[in-house]
């Protein structure tokens, strides 16, 4: 029989607010255990929430770029339920009355575009950690991220496949990024995916009974998840079995999903309007402040970025994919306004490269776009070659300095008198006469080993074009 | 005149003149308190008292502060106070030592108030008679045998038997309003969000207001001058300017029109009781108000709405007391299962309990629309027959309880409690201000009037409650046993 | 006080769905005590039966007093860490952890 895949995401994106949604504690990530969690976070009896004007302005933008219905009166609910790293032993969400209502996006799978209905977005706060093998008898709880805000993004059930899952997730990832309203670190659990994930045989309308992926932090485990449990689904069907709808953990160790727990356990959140908070009420002039204000999002900056700075397609769309990559490039752009094409070949290249190998995310770079520029001005004006630039990005990468410190120490400038470079090729047509008379016989690969040969006498410092150029002329 | 019975503006002249000083005053009270059989208090900070008292009268020597400057008071342990147990008068709070003071904790130490101890009440607010607390009952001074009220009993008793010049109060369905009226003092239920309620341990969020209790009028619109006032950490609290509550007490009150619900005379009324409040209006025609029936239609869903709204919210505030991060934690729990139901299961009392499971039910799967929702709308009518009520007159008179104070231990089955209810709840459904003033005795017992007034109207409420109390002597009246005592 | 003149009409819950709901509320309930629970419970429910006499269907609910409307607060850090004094009132902890019992499984909701 064949199959077709039916997928909704959940992406709970952490708004990047300098405090929680509903009290002045701070959200710094990595902090000493517990030490950013109030007296509101710690839920003491007679504590109160107030709602952060922040974590409405971001929502507020993500609405505005999705193209959905801003719900200028929305409402705060209570989901209940007990469990250590929750402590009011209740959520505060929004239920029936989300701040952001329908909208959409539209996503790009092997050069197909389909668009993704986005059901609603909502604020919610984040629960706190549990960590249940730091000891041996007991399950520790760290409430630094309770209260961290987050906006809940529920798509509705269109991917058909785990390609267009992760092309839908990394769409939102790079929006998010783009609106600054979440720094978007999956490592760090900023950006965090449950995946709805049901099969039907194809034709046939009805629904197929889904289970729910949980809390997946990367994009590759989310597509290896997704095709795991499309298989597992596929398995029990074609067995004459029947899927189980439940809450299942992917298991990257053992590549694997599995049940998180049984159905008995099923909760009964009893949401009801928390009576601590009012109606939000967000007004016409808001929005169209924040509309105004919207940052330039990923297709007009690769617009700008083909228009204005005479970049490929292909490169203007791999410089936009991520925010960081493109703020590192106009970063670079800023000394260096006449090398577009040498920058984005650096980012690229040795740059992109050098991250990928490392698996280091861009933010945390140890080569910063100034002095990336800086070695980048250093090839433009000569004073190195492209060569012997990338010696010098290792040993950038490897922490020796900048461009200039290691071209200093390093004694690695160009070689650009034809005066010094004269005196070697002399020397050098000396020392081979054999060689000199093939080149005269009409030889031209020659040319290369003198070329080498004077490299080499230069430590690969003579300007490569100058040395051309006079090896000719003495050699002819 | 001895110091206890003084109201707070003669208590306030008394050391300024320098007849006694606050050290004098509070250890007066200190030990009245010790010396006292109602068990009135949970707490009792002599340290504390006696560090505020002499910091008071070092400002009173430089003529620094307000009027309430080393007044002492009894304050409803549900306040969470720095450095003190603040336990609701719960197991489960017994050990929680605040480490934070609730911003009417904080309102009052910066007028300089003294505070003498932590007084006891229904556990987490919930009980019309103090005997639900895990500290034991509280005795009415009037009577030993009799309930005081609650949920603010202690201190109420606090007040009426003169171990604190005034007291502080919360009123969810009348627990200040019902306890003042059966001690025979004056209690105020303010609009919600005039008194913030932050750092007030929660019951039902939506209906919960602070207030003082105090022996008069007047000296409830001191009290209400520091406590009142928009606070930012309450998102409830309102931003309305507060006026100056003790500037229009003398204002005439002639011409004024007061409502009579017919409701609230129904034959449930205790015939003592409907007589004394009748006598009430009767005194107020002779200050030249004029009296009118309104009817209040939707009052008499009052208690089954109440019922469930209120459980339907205590049982996620109390979700929090899970034994994790303060407060009473079980031995050795086997898992966390185990840790969360026998902490809970042992912390709290069976009032709570049944809360939590009524709230629990009627917001579950299935139930939610035909309780919790239906309920609110319900609400809703409750509160519009006081829009169309307040367009015909300025305040609504009625009693505040049934009957005068029971006695201990007499009812047990807590739906009879509830119907005793049936006279304040609607004020707190609705938001609006309310007082308990007393309006005399039946069968030597105190019997409270009700004062309704529309939103903010706390002015009004005083003004005349103090018109009332200058035409009286019921506010004066003291239990014998406190007299015995001085 | 009078007995209370709301005449007990039918039982909503049975002893079953009591337990289900001590479990949601996490609450104990001693076996011989089930009875008398389910019908103290029953008689409060009785109370909100009076409630289905009124036709609700065009009001709307109300779940504050007041006709406000959410106040936002600046996105500011105000708190400083103050862990020692929180957690000087807490049941166990441990290199500035609190401790529950281990727990197994993660719950259906983290976010």
């Amino acid at each position: 029989m064949k199959w077709e895949t039916i997928i909704g995401l959940e992406i709970h994106a952490q708004l990047n607010t300098k405090s929680k949604i509903f009290s002045a504690a701070g959200t710094e990530f990595g902090q000493a255990q517990n030490s950013q969690a109030c007296a509101v976070d710690l839920a003491l009896p007679g504590v109160l929430p107030v709602l952060n004007e922040a974590t409405v302005e971001k929502a507020i933008k993500f609405g505005l770029v999705i193209d959905a219905h801003i719900n200028q009166r929305n409402v705060f609910d209570r989901k209940n339920y007990f469990y250590p790293d929750l402590p009011k032993g209740y959520q505060i969400s929004q239920l029936d009355f989300p701040i952001i209502g329908r909208g959409k996006i539209e996503i790009t799978v092997a050069n197909t575009s389909k668009t993704i209905g986005i059901t609603r977005a909502h604020l919610e706060e984040d629960a706190g950690k549990s960590i249940h093998d730091l000891y041996d008898d007991d399950t520790a709880i760290d409430l630094n991220r309770a209260g961290t805000p987050l906006l809940e993004i529920v798509s509705d059930p269109d991917m058909r496949s785990a390609k267009e899952a992760i092309a839908y997730a990394k769409k939102i990832h790079t929006l998010v990024q783009y609106l600054d309203i979440s720094d978007g670190n999956m490592q760090q659990g900023s950006f965090r995916c449950d995946a709805n994930i049901s099969i039907r045989p194809i034709g046939q309308e009805k629904f197929g009974v889904r289970t729910e992926l949980k809390n997946i932090n990367s994009f590759k485990f989310l597509e290896r998840a997704i095709n795991l449990e499309i298989q597992r689904q596929q398995d029990i069907l074609e067995d004459g079995g029947a899927v189980v709808q439940e809450t299942r953990l992917f298991d990257a160790l053992k590549n694997e999903t599995r049940s998180m727990r049984s159905k008995e356990e099923a909760n009964d959140y009893r949401y009801f309007p928390d009576p601590d908070l009012l109606p939000v009420e967000i007004s016409a002039e808001l929005i169209a402040k924040i509309k105004q204000n919207l940052p330039e999002l990923p297709q007009q900056k690769k617009a700008r970025f083909i228009a204005e700075l005479g970049l490929s397609d292909y490169d203007a769309n791999i410089l936009t994919s991520q925010k960081g990559l493109a703020d590192y490039f106009e970063t670079m752009l800023k000394s260096n306004p006449d090398n577009a094409k040498l920058c984005a070949n650096w980012v690229m290249g040795e740059l992109s490269a050098a991250l990928n190998k490392y698996q280091i995310e861009i933010q945390n770079t140890p080569i910063s776009a100034q002095n990336l520029s800086l070695l980048v001005c250093r090839i433009s004006d000569g004073t190195i070659s492209g060569k012997i630039g990338k010696d010098i990005f290792q040993a950038m990468w490897a922490g020796e300095g900048s461009a200039d410190e290691i071209i200093a120490t390093k004694g690695l400038k160009q070689m650009s008198d034809s005066g010094q470079i004269e005196a070697i090729i002399d020397k050098i047509i000396a020392e081979h006469t054999q060689q000199v008379a093939q080149f005269k016989s009409g030889n031209e690969k020659i040319l290369g080993f003198f070329v080498g040969q004077a490299m080499k006498a230069t430590a690969g410092k003579a300007n490569p074009k100058l040395l051309n150029e006079l090896l000719r002329a003495k050699l002819s | 005149m001895v110091m206890h019975t003084k109201t707070i503006a003669e208590l306030s002249a008394g050391l300024r003149a320098g007849d006694f000083s606050c050290v004098e005053l509070t250890k007066h009270y200190l030990n009245r308190i010790h010396n006292s059989d109602l068990n009135a208090f949970i707490s009792v900070t002599d340290d504390l008292a006696l560090r505020q008292a002499r910091a008071a009268d070092d400002k009173i020597a430089k003529g620094e502060g307000g009027i309430l400057v080393g007044i002492p008071y009894a304050h409803k342990d549900i306040f969470c106070s720095t450095g003190v147990k603040t336990s609701a008068a719960s197991k489960m709070l017994d050990n929680f030592i605040s480490p934070y003071d609730a911003t009417v904790s904080h309102k009052l130490n910066q007028a300089n108030l003294v505070m003498l101890g932590k007084t006891n009440m229904d556990e987490f607010a919930m009980g019309s008679t103090t005997e639900s607390s895990y500290y034991g009952k509280t005795h009415n001074p009037w009577d030993r045998k009799k309930i005081p009220g609650g949920s603010s009993g202690g201190s109420a008793v606090a007040v009426a038997a003169g171990l604190s010049a005034f007291a502080t109060g919360t009123d969810t369905g009348g627990s200040i309003r019902q306890p003042a009226s059966l001690c025979g003092i004056t209690g105020l239920k303010p609009t919600y969000g005039r008194v913030s309620r932050y750092g007030m341990i929660a019951y039902a969020s939506s209906l919960d207001q602070a207030g003082p209790m105090t022996k008069t009028a007047q000296d409830a619109a001191i009290v209400l001058n520091v406590m009142a006032g928009f606070d930012k950490k309450d998102s409830t609290s309102a931003t309305q300017a507060v006026p100056d509550y003790t500037k229009n007490l003398n204002n005439s009150i002639q011409g004024l029109t007061i409502g009579l619900p017919k409701e609230f005379f129904s034959t449930d009324l205790d015939s003592g009781v409907a007589s004394k409040i009748m006598a009430a209006i009767k005194e107020f025609e002779a200050l030249g108000v004029s009296v009118k029936e309104i009817s209040l239609p939707n009052s008499t869903y009052a208690i089954p709405t109440y019922y469930i709204i209120a459980p339907c919210e205590c049982s996620s505030n109390l979700s929090r007391m899970d034994g994790v991060r303060f407060g009473y934690r079980c031995d050795n729990p086997k898992d966390l299962q185990d840790l969360y139901l026998r902490s809970r299961t042992e912390g709290f009392g069976e009032e709570v309990k049944r809360r939590i499971m009524i709230g629990t039910f009627a917001l579950s799967a299935g139930y939610y629309d035909a309780y919790y929702l239906k309920a609110q709308k319900i609400r809703h009518s409750i509160s519009d027959d006081f829009k169309t009520a307040f367009g015909k007159v300025d305040i609504i008179i009625g009693p505040v309880s049934p009957t005068t104070a029971w006695d201990l231990g007499s009812i047990k089955d807590p739906v009879t409690m509830y119907l005793s209810d049936i006279y304040t709840l609607s004020a707190n459904l609705a938001g609006l201000p309310s007082m308990s003033i007393p309006a005399g005795f039946s069968q030597n017992l105190p019997v409270g009037l009700q004062l309704i007034g529309n939103y903010w109207s706390e002015e009004r409420l005083l003004n005349t409650a103090h018109k009332f109390q200058m035409q009286t002597d019921f506010h004066q009246k003291t239990p014998q046993r406190s007299e015995a005592m001085a | 006080m009078q007995s209370h003149s709301y005449k007990q009409r039918r039982l909503v819950i049975d002893n079953t769905q009591l337990e289900q709901i001590a479990n949601l509320a996490k609450l104990n309930i001693a076996d011989d005590a089930l009875d008398a629970t389910t019908k103290d419970l029953n008689n409060i429910l009785a109370l909100a039966e009076k409630l289905s006499e009124i036709n609700t269907d065009n009001i709307k609910p109300m779940a504050h007093p007041l006709h406000m409307t959410q106040r936002l607060r600046e996105d500011k850090v105000g708190e400083q860490n103050q862990v020692q004094i929180f957690q000087s009132i807490a049941p166990k902890i441990r290199d500035q952890y609190y401790l529950v019992p281990t727990v197994i499984s993660n719950p259906s909701d983290s976010g």
